[in-house]
């Protein structure tokens, strides 16, 4: 081994990161090297300072109390929203919902139904997306590392894939909230136009095709295929989120994923 | 009765979270406060996280609650550290920019003594987050390269290359630091 080898591994053999062979490697050309050794040893130095030098800082003794206090807040507010984890509530709720809003307020009120409700929170979160310096948790233009970014996060498995191609690159994924749940939001671009494509698995509450709507200058595709929902949402020229779409279609369904 | 039903549900939840969770407020803390550098807006940081973590809750099917509450204690810092460096020039972090070699070629043998905590303290304070977060990581919470990477969210070989050049980095702070000192 030589000495470029040696000092691109030397951190690995200090923290016992490396293989048993590498590391009797590494070990036998320290023996032999003067100047790698010393490297290592200041490393050596370097650590033991930060370890002793109590430079670990322990939270604050209140902090356990103000954040306790504060999730169970949330976890008030939140309240009806566990309450539809019931089973049987799950699907009785969206029904009784969808029937109280189609029944009550689009008749008497005119009011926005429960489909033009989640167009605006998609709309919403597509622009604040955009305010907030927040696009996206994990930035790669390679699917393969945006799609497993998600296992652990989420309870499914967004089907994710680049359209750099097409002209349509993927910029990287994000968590985000939607209907009332955790939903995997991905992230394209065309020239300067972001495009957010939200994803969650279908239920039984309806939320199918729809024409596309356009809010505040958005437009807005949405469907449902392989048991997902879909929503597009860009202030891209509409012919050109429509040619996406039909892309973004025809991936889903002939990858593997 | 369903007001009973809500309070149940709700209670379970919160249980399951707060056993999870608390635990690693230690840890989120420390790693707050190294990015922030200052108690108060590290503290803010911590209880933000914790909001998030907890309205994420459901997807949390892991078994790292530390790593998976550190990569959202990180997160939550970043978009602060970004909003606060508004304004300033922003500096984004390139990788090859940061590239200090002359560890490799000036071995000093070092030494430290121990009232040089101070100067430890603010040598790595000195860092681009992105250097010391890996060292804060590594050397004060002593995960793996592993979990390192998940955190970050970077591949594992990329833990050790920042690794590497944090340290480097670090080593060129405190040599030039111990050569002021009287």
């Amino acid at each position: 081994m030589d000495c470029t080898n040696a000092q691109t591994l030397l951190d690995g053999y200090l923290d016992g990161e490396l293989d048993p062979v590498r590391n009797l490697e590494i070990e036998e050309h320290l023996h032999g090297c003067t100047r790698c050794s010393l490297s290592y040893s200041d490393r050596q130095v370097i650590r033991r300072g930060l370890k002793t030098e109590s430079l670990y800082f322990k939270a604050p003794a209140d902090l356990q109390k103000r954040i306790q206090r504060s999730v169970r807040q949330a976890a008030k507010a939140e309240a009806p929203a566990g309450w539809l984890s019931w089973p049987w509530l799950r699907f009785a709720a969206p029904l009784a919902a969808a029937a109280l809003v189609v029944l009550m307020l689009v008749p008497i009120f005119g009011g926005p139904s429960s489909d033009e409700l989640l167009t605006q929170d998609v709309v919403a979160s597509h622009i604040r997306s955009l305010m907030v310096n927040h696009l996206a948790d994990v930035r790669s233009t390679d699917e393969h590392t945006v799609k497993p970014w998600f296992n652990g996060k989420l309870d499914f498995s967004p089907p994710v894939s680049d359209l750099a191609k097409q002209g349509f690159p993927l910029v990287g994924g994000r968590l985000d909230y939607l209907n009332n749940r955790p939903v995997a939001a991905l992230v394209y671009q065309r020239d300067k136009h972001v495009i957010n494509v939200f994803v969650w698995p279908a239920d039984n509450s309806g939320q199918t095709g729809g024409p596309i709507k356009t809010l505040q200058g958005y437009h807005v595709i949405r469907w449902a295929s392989s048991g997902m929902n879909f929503w597009v949402v860009s202030d891209l020229e509409q012919n050109q989120l429509a040619k996406f779409t039909d892309l973004l279609k025809a991936s889903a369904t002939t990858s593997p994923s | 009765m369903v007001g009973g039903a809500v309070l149940t549900v709700g209670k379970d939840q919160l249980v399951r979270f707060e056993q999870a969770i608390l635990p690693h407020l230690d840890a989120a803390y420390n790693l707050a406060r190294w990015l922030t550098r200052n108690d108060h807006d590290a503290q803010d940081m911590v209880q933000e996280a914790c909001l998030r973590a907890f309205k994420f809750f459901d997807g949390f099917h892991g078994v790292d609650a530390r790593a998976w509450l550190l990569t959202i204690v990180r997160n939550t810092c970043y978009t602060w550290l970004e909003q606060n460096r508004r304004g300033q020039a922003m500096t984004s972090f390139d990788e090859e920019i940061h590239t200090v070699e002359e560890d490799a070629l000036n071995p000093s043998a070092l030494a430290l003594k121990s009232d040089d905590r101070e100067m430890l303290k603010q040598s790595l304070e000195q860092l681009p987050a992105e250097f010391r977060e890996v060292i804060v990581l590594r050397d004060l919470e002593e995960l793996s390269y592993k979990q390192i990477a998940e955190v970050i969210n970077v591949p594992l070989g990329t833990v050790m290359s920042r690794l590497a050049r944090a340290r480097a980095r670090l080593k060129g702070i405190l040599c030039s630091r111990l050569k002021e000192k009287p």
